[in-house]
């Protein structure tokens, strides 16, 4: 995946406003990078269109080989695909069982028939350890059980890109720690790239690279925790008012 | 086809709909509740229409005779007998059949009570009805002042049936004069005659002391196998002067419906009884659709992100629409039967479940859940992928 000079606008006329400025940004295959910063910044517009959900207006965006600026409702769609999304709510169907949530998932991979889907639905729950809630509803089942769930789910469409919006907002510390730990233990096995946005210090760790927004721009790049003195936690909500 | 259904997939649609037991069932009452309308309301229509020629199918005949002046059951006209002499003349003419016909006062012999009755008057020895049973009855009329009476004549009329089978002689008045019930025959009331009687064209002449002689209500006429109704009433018509028009029998019987379809505001309460129950399913219908992509629009937009196409999802919606409306169907159906038997044996109008209706119905309902299903698709275009992060 690859951002060059990308910038992006909200609103028409005098109300537009930038909300991304010269952004670039590679994520090699198999790499977990964390996008950091405060909020409002634009961290979400730049997940929105590396996940194809909106045009690209100015610069380029290259995912798996493909460039989005000017790209069909279609093409975005089935980029879309091979792009696995995890939510800061989980977003799972509340009429669906755990098992069939996981497997509106695999049912995209076209070529594999019902039982393969079905089969492999199951395994990717006993991964994320929820073997035993199979035929569970999200409405039983406690909040790091649905984002396992929504993990399970993203990874079931064999994603090549994991896109993660703050995952663990909604979790407390440990079980936040835990889903994020078991993510990206399962992104690895499976060479997929990760880009997440946190807001969360505990778990910057298990970054290979934290990229930091401020303002619609990409400001300091560094490895993992050595970014981040004691003093300078980020600041959910400071960021300059746009 | 295969997208519509797609065959081996998590059942969305009925997922949707079934894990909200409440609010389906609200559905169902409200498409099984429009159904009933429309068939109680069609089945009313059809049943008057129906009933209004419960004696015109029975006559024997190819061809039919009657008063251009006559415009429905209730006030037939005569016309010269001589016309149906004259017919024969036609080499395609089998035979002729002329009938008296007319309302006449029966009293009930148990209260005596006086009612309108429906009398046909005809010669013993020719044929009248398609039912050969008539023939060995009609014998008994013979004698003067006898009359064969219908038993599925409604029960004002009395317990002429009853008394008959316990062996009792039943005489009564009919327009004051002195008869006796010498048999029963099987007819069935219709629209326009709650009862019927069937007399020979003496008493019948005895009864009405008025009819111009030589004067018939109804001629009927029968044709050599083989030839074309149409055809010879097309001849008919250019050999007899029009004091007297010719029909075939469907013609005879359209006639009839159509009086009651014309001149009555029957058909169009109806049809705007059915209507009114059409318009509340579609409400209803659309009430809850909209209401369910309302409710689960985030989930449609995760969906999308997830890279499920919009029209995989509209096509979730339509498989809604349908599911209710076969869901909804049943019942209405059902509950249809038993209104029609009670209807059927309250009134003893004609009203069953034919497929024609059947079919209309479901397909006014099928319209109905297809259309709210489309209308509420519009809502789902607002589900925006983009939004959900």
């Amino acid at each position: 995946m690859a951002v060059r000079g990308l910038q992006h606008w909200y609103g028409k006329g005098e109300m537009r406003r930038q909300v991304l400025q010269a952004v670039d940004l590679e994520i090699r295959p198999g790499e977990v990078v964390l996008l950091t910063g405060p909020s409002g910044c634009g961290k979400t517009t730049l997940l929105t269109l590396v996940g194809a959900l909106r045009q690209v207006m100015e610069g380029s965006v290259r995912v798996f080989g493909h460039e989005l600026r000017g790209s069909s409702r279609a093409e975005r769609q089935q980029i879309r695909r091979g792009i696995g999304m995890i939510f800061q709510g989980h977003n799972l169907l509340r009429c669906l069982t755990a098992e069939q949530n996981v497997q509106m998932g695999a049912d995209l991979l076209a070529d594999l028939g019902y039982r393969a889907r079905r089969d492999r639905s199951r395994e990717w729950l006993r991964a994320v350890g929820l073997g035993d809630h199979l035929n569970k509803l999200p409405h039983d089942l406690s909040g790091g059980q649905k984002q396992r769930v929504a993990i399970a789910r993203a990874l079931a469409t064999e994603p090549r890109l994991l896109l993660a919006d703050e995952p663990t907002a909604a979790l407390d510390s440990r079980t936040g720690r835990e889903v994020v730990e078991l993510l990206q233990g399962l992104a690895r096995n499976q060479g997929c790239s990760v880009l997440m946005v946190t807001h969360d210090p505990r778990i910057l760790d298990i970054a290979d690279r934290v990229v930091r927004m401020e303002d619609g721009q990409l400001v300091e790049a560094g490895e993992g925790e050595r970014l981040w003195g004691s003093d300078r936690l980020p600041d959910a909500g400071m960021g300059p008012v746009q | 086809m295969s997208a519509f259904w797609q065959g081996r997939r998590i059942p969305l649609a009925w997922l949707l709909l079934a894990r909200q037991p409440a609010r389906l069932a609200i559905a169902l009452a409200g498409i099984a509740f429009a159904g009933i309308l429309m068939f109680m309301q069609l089945g009313f229509r059809d049943g008057l229409f129906d009933a209004s020629v419960t004696i015109h199918k029975l006559f024997d005949a190819d061809l039919v005779l009657m008063s251009p002046r006559t415009m429905s059951s209730i006030g037939m006209a005569g016309f010269p007998r001589r016309r149906l002499v004259q017919a024969l003349a036609d080499p395609a003419v089998k035979g002729t059949t002329p009938v008296h016909w007319n309302l006449l006062l029966w009293r009930n012999p148990q209260t005596r009570m006086t009612r309108s009755i429906l009398t046909l008057g005809f010669e013993p020895n020719d044929p009248l009805f398609i039912d050969p049973g008539l023939q060995a009855k009609a014998h008994a009329l013979n004698q003067k002042g006898r009359v064969l009476f219908d038993e599925l004549s409604r029960r004002e009329f009395g317990p002429i049936a009853e008394w008959l089978r316990a062996g009792r002689t039943v005489e009564t008045e009919v327009a004051g004069k002195r008869v006796r019930v010498a048999g029963l025959v099987t007819l069935g009331p219709s629209f326009g005659a709650d009862g019927n009687m069937l007399t020979s064209r003496e008493t019948f002449l005895r009864l009405m002391p008025g009819t111009p002689p030589g004067s018939i209500e109804l001629g009927l006429i029968r044709l050599q196998p083989g030839s074309d109704p149409a055809v010879v009433a097309q001849r008919l018509r250019q050999l007899l002067p029009n004091d007297v028009a010719v029909y075939s029998k469907k013609g005879f019987e359209e006639f009839e419906k159509n009086y009651w379809r014309s001149s009555t505001a029957i058909g169009f309460i109806f049809t705007l009884g059915a209507a009114m129950g059409f318009v509340v399913g579609c409400v209803i219908v659309y009430q809850i659709l909209y209401s369910d992509v309302s409710d689960h629009l985030p989930e449609y937009a995760t969906l999308m992100a997830m890279g499920y196409r919009l029209v995989g999802l509209l096509g979730v919606v339509a498989r809604e629409g349908l599911l209710l409306a076969v869901l909804g169907y049943v019942p209405a159906w059902l509950a249809g039967q038993g209104f029609y038997a009670l209807i059927r044996s309250g009134t003893k109008l004609p009203v069953a479940m034919d497929p024609q209706r059947a079919l209309i119905v479901f397909t006014m309902i099928l319209v109905m859940c297809m259309g709210s299903a489309a209308m509420a698709m519009r809502k789902l275009a607002d589900a925006d992928p983009a939004e959900i992060f």
